[in-house]
């Protein structure tokens, strides 16, 4: 990414158009807010000038993961109202420099924004960054046609749980091809799926069958994280940070493995019970 | 025992249930036939059949059904008579005289819009490739839309 600073400064990229990625998955709670706050995160640990999109309206949290609630002064409608300035309304990152954040309207309604000015909004926010990143509401009614209006291309999240899975099929269809959809799987337990209790990268994607971006664990540290709002991405040396920046790297376009959880290994007390310990799986 | 082994090697966890419940749920989601081609679709089969008895066009009843490990398309097709089929292929009585050759059973050439039968894909144009595994032989009149 040096070079994309490099040109920068040059000016060997007069029409820049940054990549408008947006990230959905139907259901809620699967980790959106999550991902979007640590793939940002790392993208711009990279170099690359990213903002994150919080298109949650009514229902901010992005700035709360980020650790940023205490800063924001404006949020989207704001901007497409032209109450204030776009430069006004980002909110530069507490640890990533080139980083920024456009937070959603908390005590609005999802209808107050329409689908034209979103795209209009995120056409604006091309032109000035490497990489937009939109938080997509859960739900496919109107927040989520918000959410993707301006983007190009979509990840798409997943839990292996059966009703995400679906859920993803749903928005998949919805999104149609123009978007390129690309799969995260999200709080795998390599543990349980071993053991025949959890849906398998294979068994969620034998049925979604997208291109796969990476996988991420079930990650206790994402709890801590998050109660700091220091996304985890921050910390490299834990294998999950670690796997988001070899996503944001595969998102740049590097040639890396799709990341995965380290492979279960059992300790003798986990063999044990699940020899003696009954119950059903 | 055999449970005991069972879970000693681990297979077939709730996970195998899951994986189950999660292809029926998605066959029955992707079931988008409209109300069109769910029409075509008995006009072909009702031309097939009458080709050796004599249905009731009217009274023809296609429905799908989630089953066990399918999905299933159930067509109930009242049978008239089961000697040779009427003239005009309408199913009603008064046309019933038997042309002595056995054709022009009827006046529209016959067109396969919807396929039905077993590996027939019981949806509309698809999006995106699935997997799909073929098993459980159709009863009568009964055809997988998709397994
Ligand atoms: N990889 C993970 N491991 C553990 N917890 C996670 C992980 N990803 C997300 N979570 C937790 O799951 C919950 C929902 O995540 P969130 O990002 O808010 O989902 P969404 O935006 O899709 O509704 C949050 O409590 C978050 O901390
Ligand atoms: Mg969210």
């Amino acid at each position: 990414m040096e070079s994309v600073a490099i040109e920068r400064e040059i000016g060997a990229e007069p029409q820049r158009r940054g990549r408008a990625i947006v990230l959905t998955s139907g259901k809620g709670g699967v980790g959106k807010t999550t991902t979007t706050a640590n793939l940002g995160t790392a993208l711009a640990e990279r170099g690359a000038r990213v903002v994150l999109v919080d298109a949650d309206v009514g229902l901010r949290n992005l700035d709360i993961v980020l650790g940023l609630e205490s800063r924001v002064k404006y949020h989207v409608l704001d901007v497409l109202e032209e109450r204030v300035d776009l430069d006004e309304a980002l909110v530069p990152d507490k640890h990533s420099e080139n980083l920024r954040l456009l937070a959603a309207a908390q005590s609005r309604e999802k209808d107050e924004v329409q689908t034209a000015q979103m795209e209009a909004l995120i056409a604006m926010l091309r032109e000035r960054f490497d990489f937009v990143l939109i938080d997509c509401p859960a739900g496919i009614e109107l927040g989520f046609r918000n959410a993707i209006a301006g983007a190009d291309e979509a990840i798409v999240l997943c839990t292996p749980e059966v009703s995400a899975v679906r859920d993803v099929d749903r928005v998949v269809g919805l999104l149609g091809n123009r978007f390129k959809p690309q799969l995260i799987v999200n709080r795998l337990r390599p543990q349980l799926v071993k053991r025949g209790k959890m849906l398998s990268i294979d068994d969620v994607n034998g049925i979604l069958r997208l291109p796969l971006l990476g996988v991420i664990a079930d990650e206790p540290e994402i709890i801590i994280t998050t109660n700091r709002g220091e996304p985890l991405a921050l910390r490299k040396e834990n294998p999950t940070g670690a796997a988001y920046h070899a996503i944001a790297a595969k998102i740049a376009g590097e040639d890396v493995p799709v990341p995965m959880p380290p492979a279960a290994k059992q300790t003798l007390l986990e063999r044990l019970t699940s020899l003696f310990g009954g119950g059903r799986s | 025992m055999i449970e005991f082994l069972r879970r000693i090697f681990g297979q077939r966890g709730s996970s195998a249930t899951a994986k189950e419940r999660l292809r029926l749920v998605l066959m029955t989601d992707h079931l988008e036939l409209s109300p069109d081609m769910i029409e075509t679709m008995k006009r072909d089969l009702v031309d097939v059949i009458s080709r050796h008895v004599e249905v009731d066009r009217e009274r023809i009843d296609v429905t799908f059904e989630r089953q066990e490990s399918t999905l299933a398309m159930l067509a109930n097709i009242p049978i008239l008579s089961v000697g040779r089929p009427s003239a005009n292929g309408n199913g009603k009585h008064e046309g019933r005289a038997p042309s002595p050759d056995g054709s022009a059973r009827t006046s529209k050439p016959k067109r396969v819009a919807a396929q039905t039968g077993p590996g027939a894909e019981g949806q509309a144009p698809p999006k995106r490739k699935r997997r799909r595994r073929k098993k459980s032989p159709p009863a009568p009149a009964t055809a997988p839309a998709a397994g």
